[in-house]
């Protein structure tokens, strides 16, 4: 399993959104890191894989955790 | 010795802030058992939302500005001063003539675009996240003869509706001006709808179509080449522009930074619900200047100075503290020069967009002028 880098706690977040804040997050990551999305939000499970997918980055995993979803992708460029 | 509650920024949530806190514990401050003090490095305090309204020539940009000492109840110690370095650990504040010693410190120094953040952009760009962006922008607009104007967007940035509104606005601005046929909107988003809030992208969509502005999603910036006029995307697209706006990723103050204190982008790591810097307990965080994943907007600032507020008096007085910030943002939605909607939500309800109309347009416009009655604490 692969280290995470960095932690994104957007639970409860609308309004940005937690694929706004993955996308933050990543940019301000190395090539190769793992960042953890924490997320409420049911849409994020489809949204944060459509973009990964469409920015060439890596889906690590994508998990229910009780009432969240516990999303982690790997920068690649 | 009166118990000194320093709060560093003089915009919106400072402000508003200190004056809540002035005026809840008058009886302290004048028996000398505590003092609120703010520090501002202007003594100018500019209402950031009418920068859309100057750049439509609604109202020129003296119309959205007052004096700080205005705005700033008589019991607050006001200094006009610029901190340089933020010292948690000895309990200071630094700038080049002073230091001022704090029990309780409130960090309120908000967020700024960075045109730098990619390459070529400032060489090229209007913008309407500044005062000069403002109003060099409305100028460009009075003039503007036709062509494509393109609106690029990064993330983090404030007032997460602007990009949208302002698009909605130019469509109307050059509809009343009888030149809509002559101009080309293009509207980009970094992810795969108009707006990271499903219901606010449902919300503009229709509006979107039936008005004949254009949008390209999935948009993620590179560069811009200032000489060819282009913006290249990630996947290595090329989009001509005659003229661009942007609103460029955000930073945190530069004294955060030179203290580190943010994350890479000077963000403070901040506790959601006791708006603490984390791990700090003396140390408060409020409005654009933390890391919280919610709007950055001058709403969450006034919502959360009522966290604080009612918690430092708790403070001042022996108590515990027992107040939580529930996420609550609020936000005007702005669909022409006419009419708007609206949005309220917090960490457990999402948004719903209000019914479009000119009442609720009306209703913003006189937020714009009471907006004085917030930054005071009095509403
Ligand atoms: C175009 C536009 C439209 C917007 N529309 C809306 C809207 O419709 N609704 C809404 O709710 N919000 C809106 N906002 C966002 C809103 O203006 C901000 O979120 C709000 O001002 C944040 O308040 P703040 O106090 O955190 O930061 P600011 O108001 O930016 O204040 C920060 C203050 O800190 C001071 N400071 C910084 N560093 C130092 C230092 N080292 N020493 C001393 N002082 C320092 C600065 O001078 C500044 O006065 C809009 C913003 C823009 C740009």
């Amino acid at each position: 399993m692969s280290e995470v880098t960095k932690k994104v706690d957007a639970r409860g977040s609308f309004c940005p959104g937690p694929l706004m804040e993955l996308i933050k997050a990543v940019k301000g990551s190395q090539v190769g890191d793992v960042i953890e999305v924490l997320s409420s939000d049911a849409g994020s499970a489809k949204d944060i894989p459509e973009w990964v997918k469409k920015m060439g980055h890596e889906m690590v995993y994508s998990e229910k955790e009780g009432d969240y979803w516990k999303i982690a992708v790997r920068k690649m460029k | 010795m009166a118990k000194r509650i320093a709060i560093l920024g003089g915009g919106t949530a400072g402000t508003t802030l200190a004056n809540r806190l002035a005026r809840q514990l008058s009886h302290e401050i004048r028996k000398g058992e505590a003092e609120v003090l703010l520090i501002s490095n202007t003594d100018r305090h500019i209402y950031q939302p009418g920068y859309l309204f100057v750049a439509f020539n609604e109202k020129p940009l003296d119309h959205f500005i007052r004096p700080q000492k205005s705005l700033v109840h008589r019991l607050v110690t006001m200094v006009y001063d610029d901190v340089e370095k933020i010292d948690v650990e000895k309990k200071e504040l630094l700038s080049k003539r002073n230091r001022y010693a704090y029990d309780y410190l409130v960090i309120a120094t908000g967020s700024y675009p960075d045109f730098d953040a990619v390459p070529g952009m400032k060489e090229i760009t209007y913008n309407f996240y500044t005062p000069e962006g403002a109003e060099k922008l409305r100028d460009r607009l009075a003039t503007f003869e036709g062509g494509k104007i393109m609106i690029v967007i990064d993330v983090p940035h404030k007032c997460p509706a602007a990009p949208l509104e302002v698009t909605l606005m130019l469509d109307d601005y050059f509809r009343r001006r009888n030149m809509r046929d002559k101009v080309e909107l293009l509207y980009t988003y970094p992810i795969g709808r108009i707006h990271s809030l499903q219901p606010v992208a449902d919300w503009a969509l229709p509006e979107f179509e039936k008005r004949n502005i254009q949008y390209e999603t999935y948009f993620n910036m590179e560069s811009i080449d200032p000489e060819k006029k282009t913006v290249n995307t990630m996947d290595g697209a090329e989009h001509p522009f005659d003229l661009l706006i942007s609103i460029p990723a955000h930073k945190g103050a530069p004294v955060v930074l030179n203290s580190g204190l943010g994350d890479e982008s000077g963000f403070i790591p901040t506790d959601r619900y006791t708006l603490k810097m984390v791990g700090h307990d003396d140390v408060y965080v409020i409005g654009d200047a933390t890391n919280l994943p919610i709007s950055k907007a001058g709403s969450t600032a006034h919502y959360e100075s009522e966290t604080l507020t009612h918690n430092l008096i708790s403070r001042i007085r022996g108590l515990p503290e027992t107040k939580l910030y529930d996420g609550r943002v609020a936000c005007f939605l702005e669909n022409s020069l006419g009419d708007a909607s609206f949005i309220i939500f917090d960490y457990n309800h999402p948004p719903k967009p209000a019914d479009t109309s000119e009442l609720i347009h009306w209703f913003k416009a006189m937020y714009n002028e009471l907006y004085w009655l917030t930054a005071r604490g009095l509403m």
